[in-house]
Order: C-alpha cells, then sequence, then structure tokens
C-alpha cells in the first residue's frame, strides 16, 4: 500500500504517457511523409527523418531514464567525459593491460541502438500497455457514462464501474512494473551502471600502479640506502673489535652496539620483504610463488607452469593472492600441507590454492578474503572460495592476461 | 689468496677490500657493476671473486647471473652476498658448477669479520658455504623428503650445508666424530645417495634441500 502512495506510479505513469507522446510524433510525421506523391520520395524521406531521428530519440531516452532511475543521471556524466587522463606514475609500472576504452563512439553507438530499440519496439509496447492498464480500468469504471442503456442496464453497470475501480491497484503495479523492466532493458543498452563500475575500476586500477611504484621506490631507497649504511656500520665494528683486547670494557660496549647494529639489519630486511618481493619483479611468479611457499610453515606442493609473463599487476596481484591464502592457511585453516597450481589457459592466469584444512572458510567473515577480492577486482580478477565444513578449502582465483 | 670485488656501493665495497687485506689476502681488483667482472676476471685469474646480488644497470640480479656464467666457463669460486635470502638464487648458483667453490650469504655475515674471511677462504679453497639463514629458509622447504630424517640428522645436515667438517659438527653438537658419521651415513641412506666420494655425497645431501 506504501508503494502506491509514492511517487513511482506517477513516475512511471508519466514515462509511459511520454512514449505514447513519442509515439504520436511518429504517426504525425508518418502522415505527412505518406502524403508526399512520389513513392521513391516518401521512401527517401522516411528512411531520412528515422535516420536522423534515431540518434535523438536516443538521447531523450537517456535523459528520461532518470525518471525510473536515480542512479542513471550519474552514469551518463561519467560516461561522456573525455577519455581518462593517465596517471604520470602509471607510465613506469603500467602493467595493467589497458582496458579496450569505451571511448565517445562507443556511447554514440549505445545512444543509437537505445533510440532503435524504442522507435521500433519498446515505446509502441508503453503505448498498448498505457492503453491496457490505464484505458481499460478508465474505460470500466465510466460503464454507465459510456455505455448506451440497451448494451447494460443501470444498475449492473454502477456495479461494474464500482467493482473495476479494485482493478486500479492491480493495473498501477502492472504499469510500474512495466516501466521499471523497460527503464532496466535501456539502462542495459546504455551501458549505464557497467559504465560507471568501469571508471570506478580504472581510477582504483591506476591508484594500485600508483601504490606500486611508490612501493619499488621505497624498497630501492631502503635497500641501497639504509640497508647499506647499516651493512657497512656492522662490519666497521665488527672491524673494530678485532683492534681491542679481549675483556675490555670497550670491547663489550662495542659488542653490544654490534648486535644492535645486526638487529637492526634484521627488522630493515623483514620490513623490506613486507613492502615489496624482489624476485617477484627479477624473476617472475613461478619463482616468487614458490619463494611464498618456502617461507610457509607447512609444506606446500608447488606446480605453476607459466610460460609468458603476464604483465607486471597481474603477476603482483597473482602473487598477492597466493601470499594472502598461504597467511589464510597458516592462521586458520589448522592444515598439515597445501598446494598452489597455476596455469595460464584461454588467456586467462588460474590459481588454485588447496589446503586439508578443517574448511569452513567465510568470504562474509574476516577482511582477509574481501581485501583479496577488491585487489583483484582491479585486474578484472575474481576469486571463488569453496569451503565445507571438514575441508578441503579451495580458492580459485582467474586474472585475464590481456 | 687473491680476490676480485664486485660491489655498487663504495663504502661497503672499500670496506670490504680493507677487511679483506686486513687478514693478508690481496684484493687484485674491485669493480661497481657486473658488466665489468669478466674482463677484470680475465686479466687478473682470481682466487675467489665475491659479489653482490643487485647491481647496476638494471638493479636487479645482475651480479649472480654474472657468477653463474663465470662458473659455466670455467670452474671460478664465487661467494655470493644477498640482501636477502632467495632460495631461486640459492639453489641456481649452488647447482653451478657441481657446487663446488660456491657459497651464498647474507650480507650481514660481513659484521662477523673474522668469520666471513674464513668462509671466503673454504670457498677459495673448492668448499660449499651456506649461510646459517638461508640454510634455515632452505630447510623450512622440502619438508616432506626429509621427514624420514630424524631431528637431530636434521641437525647435522644443516651443518653440514653450511659447510662444516665433521669435527666441527662434533664439537658444535657436543658428540663424538663416530657419531656424526654414523648420523651423516643414515642421512645419505635416507636420501638415497650413492656411495660415490664422500665429499660429493655431502654437496648432493645439501643440494636435496635445496632442490625441492
Amino acid at each position: 500500500m506504501e508503494f502506491l502512495g509514492s511517487r513511482w506510479p506517477w513516475r512511471a505513469l508519466g514515462y509511459l504517457a511520454s512514449s505514447a507522446l513519442l509515439c504520436g510524433i511518429v504517426v504525425l510525421v508518418a502522415v505527412g511523409i505518406g502524403s508526399l506523391e512520389h513513392v521513391g520520395l516518401r521512401v527517401a524521406a522516411g528512411l531520412a527523418v528515422f535516420g536522423l531521428a534515431v540518434p535523438f530519440v536516443g538521447l531523450f531516452e537517456r535523459w528520461r531514464l532518470t525518471w525510473v532511475d536515480t542512479t542513471a543521471s550519474r552514469t551518463v556524466t561519467h560516461n561522456t567525459s573525455a577519455p581518462t587522463p593517465t596517471h604520470p606514475a602509471s607510465t613506469e609500472a603500467h602493467s595493467r593491460p589497458d582496458r579496450p576504452s569505451r571511448g565517445r563512439s562507443a556511447l554514440e553507438w549505445r545512444v543509437a541502438g537505445a533510440g532503435l530499440a524504442s522507435l521500433l519496439v519498446l515505446s509502441w509496447i508503453d503505448v498498448i500497455m498505457f492503453g491496457l492498464t490505464v484505458g481499460g480500468p478508465v474505460l470500466l469504471v465510466l460503464t454507465p457514462v459510456v455505455q448506451p442503456p440497451e448494451a447494460i442496464a443501470p444498475g449492473p453497470a454502477v456495479v461494474v464501474a464500482v467493482g473495476s475501480l479494485l482493478l486500479v491497484p492491480a493495473a498501477v503495479y502492472t504499469f510500474t512494473a512495466w516501466a521499471g523492466a523497460r527503464g532496466a532493458m535501456l539502462r542495459g543498452l546504455l551501458g549505464g551502471r557497467d559504465a560507471e563500475l568501469d571508471e570506478v575500476l580504472r581510477s582504483r586500477a591506476r591508484l594500485v600502479d600508483a601504490f606500486e611504484v611508490e612501493r619499488r621506490r621505497i624498497e630501492r631507497d631502503l635497500h641501497d640506502g639504509a640497508q647499506q649504511r647499516l651493512v657497512a656500520l656492522s662490519m666497521r665494528l665488527g672491524l673494530a673489535k678485532l683492534d681491542l683486547p679481549d675483556e675490555s670494557p670497550a670491547k663489550e660496549q662495542l659488542a653490544l652496539a654490534h648486535e644492535e647494529a645486526k638487529h637492526a639489519l634484521n627488522e630493515l630486511r623483514e620490513l623490506i620483504r613486507g613492502v615489496h618481493t624482489p624476485v617477484l619483479i627479477d624473476r617472475g611468479l613461478p619463482a616468487a610463488v614458490r619463494e611464498a611457499a618456502g617461507l610457509s610453515a607447512i609444506p606446500v606442493d608447488v606446480d605453476v607452469v607459466i610460460e609468458q609473463r603476464p604483465a607486471t599487476a597481474v603477476e603482483v596481484a597473482a602473487y598477492y593472492a597466493v601470499s594472502e591464502s598461504l597467511a589464510n592457511i597458516a592462521k586458520h585453516s589448522g592444515a598439515h600441507r597445501a598446494s598452489i597450481r597455476a596455469r595460464i589457459h584461454a588467456e586467462t592466469l588460474t590459481l588454485e590454492i588447496e589446503d586439508d584444512g578443517k574448511g569452513g572458510a567465510d568470504p562474509a567473515h574476516g577482511t582477509g578474503l574481501i581485501g583479496l577480492s577488491d585487489r583483484l577486482a582491479v585486474v578484472d580478477g575474481t576469486i571463488a572460495v569453496s569451503s565445507p565444513l571438514g575441508g578441503p578449502t579451495v580458492v580459485r582465483v582467474d586474472i585475464p592476461v590481456t | 689468496m687473491r680476490v676480485v670485488i664486485a660491489e655498487d656501493d663504495v663504502l661497503l665495497r672499500e670496506g670490504l677490500a680493507g677487511l679483506i687485506s686486513r687478514f693478508g689476502h690481496e684484493v687484485v681488483a674491485s669493480v661497481g657493476d657486473a658488466a665489468a667482472l669478466p674482463d677484470v676476471v680475465r686479466e687478473h685469474r682470481p682466487d675467489v671473486v665475491v659479489t653482490d646480488v643487485r647491481m647496476p644497470p638494471g638493479f636487479t640480479d645482475e651480479g649472480l647471473r654474472a657468477a653463474i656464467a663465470l662458473r659455466a666457463q670455467s670452474p671460478l669460486p664465487v661467494l655470493v652476498l644477498s640482501q636477502y635470502v632467495e632460495q631461486t638464487y640459492a639453489a641456481e648458483l649452488l647447482e653451478s658448477g657441481d657446487g663446488a667453490g660456491v657459497g651464498y650469504l647474507l650480507k650481514d655475515r660481513v659484521g662477523e669479520v673474522a668469520e666471513f674471511v674464513d668462509a671466503l677462504t673454504r670457498v677459495a679453497a673448492g668448499g660449499t658455504v651456506v649461510g646459517p639463514e638461508v640454510v634455515r629458509q632452505l630447510l623450512r622447504r622440502r619438508r616432506s623428503a626429509l621427514q624420514r630424517l630424524t631431528p637431530r640428522e636434521l641437525e647435522v645436515l644443516g651443518l653440514i650445508a653450511e659447510g662444516r667438517s665433521n669435527a666441527s659438527i662434533a664439537r658444535e653438537l657436543v658428540v663424538t666424530d663416530a657419531a656424526v658419521a654414523k648420523h651423516i651415513a643414515s642421512i645419505f641412506a635416507k636420501l638415497d645417495l650413492p656411495p660415490t666420494s664422500d665429499g660429493h655425497r655431502r654437496v648432493l645431501a645439501v643440494l636435496t634441500y635445496l632442490d625441492a
């Protein structure tokens, strides 16, 4: 009942009524062209007017989509914006295969398609729906007025009129549902939410690219700077120790300083490993996966056959998926053994990470799997988790490599 | 002992040279990038090369590749210093030239100056030296193949991988030489290593770890 009182039936009504307006114009133009004398002229004029009208009808459709769909208007703004500027940083480590850009021309085709569908089919259905769901009940309600007395007696006519009032809510649901469905169809044709998502993903991909470049820079700076300095310091302290007599207080202090330097080096190395994995960039995914498997607390069988190196972004995302999964296995699964399998088949990198743990991993709980799917989304990757209670758990990741 | 150093960081390169000289060895040349290494080696014919992994121009694993390439031509002893334990690198290096006259140490190890020079000497003499950090990480791998070994045998194998002699292992574990020899024989048997020359089997036992 709440729905009947809302603005949606009115919006839907206006939406369908505007189709009637469109069809009316079409009929008028058709009559005008039909009055032309020459048959060839009629055909030529008809085609020309039709061709010219299609894009405008498409634009009209796109505009009035906002009546039945609040998200459509934003979509449209994003879609018509100029081609996305590339982030300067992303050129260096740009690794992400460029998504075929849905530029302006693609959008124009979509708009024209919407216009065509509207002119040829949808708007006419609108008129019929409008006639059935609005005209029908109205006529029935008006039975006592519009029907001649010889067709129906005044008494039954009033009964029909009152009874058909009950049809009104059903009619309202019907035409609102149709308007909604029609809106969804057009949104599909115009590439509505898809295109918006596309833009969001693209900007996230730029961010990830920028982060990746930044991480590499930090890693290199730490490696070439602080780490080398600490090694040199440790070496000098080691040499200095040689020159001092044993049991001297200075040597004791120096030994403590030397230990501190070694601790600092260890901590720095762990820190750098967390920031970036050099072996991934140097040697690619198979080596990096073996490395990660080697660091795991439980035995991990590695079966990675990848002949050609995919783009860096794909490798980084895949490596992230592997290390996250291994961390999850170590933390939650209670597994004794795990395996990682990776192949590139049909332009898709597929990773399968399986463990013999207790299962019951739920992507809805814990941020690990959600973070992973977010990270994969920017390279168009998907993640599927099968984890029945009692195990085994299989995490499957698919990433397109082109 | 005549030594060639390849290290791109100037301070570290000079520090290494000073350290090696202080122990009475001769640094015949030092270079700042891997590309210069083959020429210098051909010219000076050193007893051993000490090289960093990551060097110009690409700052990835140039030093390691250069070392492996040199060893493919002639049995040149090489000690590789790395900022990280990378199993891939370690395995590739130790497989070159049958694992004789080769070492893979974490760079931090140069702080233990006497040990470092000792390792360098052992590599120059044809020994295999793998740093304890490297061994520890490599041991975590390959657990399946090593499940047949007892904890004590694993410990012994770890020390073998560090390049220790039986006597040194016996001292470390406070057991007799005979006990160590018994453990080693058991390790060789469990890893299916045929009884060829003992030294070669030691290398093979180590490679069993590395080569998962």
